[in-house]
């Protein structure tokens, strides 16, 4: 019984989780709240959580792990800026349709009450359809290079985030607040979405409990719109082309002989991974408060994978539960390590410790066996 | 026939691509031809050793050696120790390659049982396999040294009292190697001016009157580099090296051939990680300063980067390939930013540029691998049905 659970989640999953659960047991020893712990360590699993959601359709349909995740993010970025750049433009148009067909409430309770909440909603309306159009191109190119997939996707963001850092140099953005200020143009490494959509999910419902005893921060919108997407990931694996596209990550041939078209339905997983990319990457930044540009997103897809991983996804098999742990799991001990082991040993290993997890993790799944063959 | 097009376009497309962009880009730098030719000199010396260590792995079959950055750490381990111990000139480069060759051949044998255990995703497994040793290494070095490993030397250690400082100065080292036959090439006006600047009388001097200035040759690098050439063309030529290419071409009929293939790719990656280890060293003697938390990480991109440029593919690379990778990679490396900044007025877009070309090329390179091999395999399928749908 338990060697057979063992067996089943893997002996570095085991080992990574009783060493989180002896981080959070020695925390109170050393002066770090567990309560607090807990907060930082949900509020990671929100913001983080979508990204790690992308890697399922690949994964599921057969194209390995979404190392190529920085596409989506760069869709995220546009959308986020763009929402930025035009966001007077979207909510003086907002405003006119309510004066038009006279909806005064549309006027009062949105653009008034809720310009945050449009703002983010436009960034995601923005950045779903580019993402799809870059998915798009990113699946036809991954159907030409099956069994090669993992490499080329690595290099496909690597290169799309280094061609980003001079388009985000050039492209015409006029807004104050994000461009250079000296030169008036091209925008600036950070920006902060301070005063557009900062915390909009976070705060909405957020369970803040501040007394003597008590540190608790549960960022109860952020966690409800992440279940929303895992929710609609779910139900999609269970339609008729979430089933064909699980059959054609199990078994290509056989997917084919029961006339699925293969290619197809890997170019809908990899569009439906670069969007989830896209509005992942959005959630962590109203979280975050701040949108990083340049060579900000370059190594973002390791966490992302590692997660999925920890959680006990394989380089062909994923699911929601796997993304639930796997955040939980990784994203805890990026919170307890820095805080619990820097009391202990007066040093921030933290860093290495990340370094060392997330690409053991990786590691450890890519020298798995899998079936012979693709 | 267009197959046969393909494939030639496929194969040289990428020199040719660089070298136009190149024949852009110098006038539009405003270098001169003498600076030019110094800056590649330098370059050749200071990055081919590592290029040419991928070329082993490639021969093996086992793709790009994203795993060279392990041998660039044990390296840099090397450096480190000579350091503390002060030991100076070609003695401290000897001893620093003594110290690094047993952590690389470690290190190698572990990242080759690895990646017999990963076969067909060799490439995407040695890439993580160097940023999880580099977390190891930043363990060692972060932690452990000054503290486990005794490092005497307070210049090395971080204020704390354990722990590498992020720059450590290699000073007793620097251009040890480069400078061991001091050899110039100088126009005639240029001699005069150059003695002045450095004091002593080159061993080897020059003169061709068509240079303005003078061009400084790393002689004794390049030597170096040219017997390591010498060794891969008799490499490739013994029993092992033929044994190598076998499994490259089909590791299933060299199995029942007899030949050990889990073992002989084993041996490909230690000797890879091993002349990377040297390659690294070799590197840092002429930057003359060790950044020890990124300078292993740049190593293989660029490497990589530089090699795929000189027309090499994941399965097919040749020592000329390396070479002309060098300099082209490193002529845009150089007029790159200049050209950017005289062109749209930025620096920084030249230098993100170049940037985007050493990934888009790596992407580029390998999609055109996948794609030609799967065009064989499918070919292949085809014609093990006989062929009766035409091609």
């Amino acid at each position: 019984m338990i060697g057979r659970f063992i067996q089943n989640a893997g002996w570095p999953r085991i080992i990574i989780a009783l060493f989180l659960l002896g981080l959070f047991i020695a925390a109170p020893f050393v002066g770090v709240r567990v309560d607090t712990s807990l907060s930082n360590t949900l509020v990671r699993f929100g913001m983080n959580g979508v990204m790690v959601l992308a890697m399922i359709p690949m994964v599921q349909a057969g194209c390995g792990l979404n190392f190529g995740l920085p596409l989506g993010i760069i869709a995220g970025l546009l959308g986020a800026t763009l929402s930025i750049e035009w966001n007077t433009e979207i909510l003086a148009k907002l405003v006119e349709l309510g004066t038009v067909y006279k909806i005064s409430w549309l006027n009062e309770v949105f653009v008034t009450n809720w310009r945050a909440a449009l703002g983010f909603a436009s960034a995601i309306i923005i950045a779903v359809p580019i993402a799809a159009v870059l998915g798009w191109f990113y699946g036809k190119l991954l159907n030409r290079v099956k069994g090669d997939e993992m490499m080329i996707a690595t290099y496909v963001g690597f290169s799309s985030v280094s061609f980003m850092c001079i388009a985000w140099l050039l492209l015409p953005y006029k807004h104050p607040t994000m461009v250079w200020g000296y030169a008036g143009r091209g925008l600036r490494t950070t920006i902060s979405v301070e005063g557009y959509w900062l915390h909009v999910l976070s705060d909405a419902l957020a369970l803040d409990i501040h007394t003597e005893n008590i540190h608790l921060y549960i960022p109860t919108g952020m966690l409800i719109f992440f279940a929303v997407m895992a929710f609609l990931v779910w139900v999609f694996m269970r339609t008729k082309t979430g089933t064909a596209m699980t059959a054609v990550g199990s078994n290509p041939d056989f997917a084919r002989a029961s006339g699925v078209n293969v290619d197809r339905m890997r170019t809908i997983a990899v569009v439906m991974s670069t969007i989830l990319g896209a509005v992942g990457i959005i959630v962590y930044e109203q979280s975050f408060g701040f949108i990083q540009l340049y060579m900000g997103p370059f190594y973002m897809a390791l966490p992302a994978v590692a997660s999925i991983l920890l959680g006990g996804a394989s380089v062909n098999k994923a699911g929601i539960l796997n993304v639930v742990v796997g955040t939980f799991l990784f994203q805890g001990i990026l919170t307890m390590t820095p805080s619990v082991i820097n009391s202990y040993l007066q040093t921030d290993m933290s860093e290495v410790i990340r370094l060392i997890v997330s690409n053991g993790m990786i590691l450890y799944a890519l020298t798995r066996k899998v079936r012979a063959g693709r | 026939m267009i197959r046969r097009l393909f494939d030639i376009i496929a194969n040289n497309a990428v020199p040719a691509v660089f070298i136009i962009i190149s024949a852009f880009a110098i006038p539009l730098s405003g270098y001169s031809a003498s600076y030019l030719i110094q800056e590649l000199l330098t370059r050749i010396g200071r990055n081919s050793f590592l290029i040419l260590s991928l070329l082993i792995p490639i021969m093996a079959g086992m793709g790009l050696n994203f795993g060279m950055v392990l041998g660039a750490m044990a390296g840099q381990i090397g450096l480190l120790f000579i350091c503390d111990w002060g030991i100076v000139g070609i003695p401290g480069i000897v001893l620093a390659c003594l110290i690094g060759t047993p952590i690389a051949i470690i290190l190698g044998i572990f990242c080759g049982h690895v990646l017999n255990r990963a076969k067909g995703r060799e490439m995407v497994t040695s890439y993580i396999l160097g940023f999880f040793i580099n977390g190891v290494y930043q363990m060692v070095v972060l932690y452990l040294m000054g503290w486990i490993i005794p490092i005497t030397n307070p210049a090395l250690l971080l204020s704390r009292g354990y722990g590498v400082r992020n720059a450590v100065s290699l000073l007793g080292i620097r251009g040890i190697l480069d400078n061991l036959i001091p050899t110039v090439i100088t126009g005639t006006q240029g001699a005069g001016q150059f003695f002045n600047a450095q004091g002593g009388n080159p061993f080897i001097l020059l003169q061709i009157p068509l240079i303005d200035g003078s061009i400084r040759i790393p002689l004794a690098t390049l030597i170096v580099i040219a017997l390591f050439c010498v060794f891969i063309i008799w490499f490739r030529k013994t029993k092992l090296g033929q044994d190598m290419r076998a499994i490259g071409q089909n590791q299933a009929v060299s199995d029942s051939a007899g030949i050990p293939v889990n073992r002989t790719r084993i041996i490909a990656i230690v000797i890879s990680t091993v002349l990377a280890c040297y390659g690294q060293i070799i590197y840092l003697q002429n930057m003359g300063t060790l950044n020890t938390y990124n300078s292993h990480d740049q190593a293989g991109m660029f490497s990589i980067a530089a090699l795929l440029i000189g027309g090499a593919s994941v399965s097919r690379a040749s020592i000329a390939n390396v070479f002309l990778g060098v300099i082209l990679f490193h002529l845009m490396f150089i007029v790159a930013p200049v050209a950017g900044k005289n062109l749209i007025g930025d620096a920084q877009i030249g230098e993100y540029f170049r940037v985007f070309v050493s990934y888009g090329i790596i992407a580029i390179a390998l999609v055109l691998h996948a794609w030609k091999r799967n065009r064989e395999r499918e070919a292949a399928r085809r014609s093990l049905r006989g062929n009766k749908g035409g091609e």
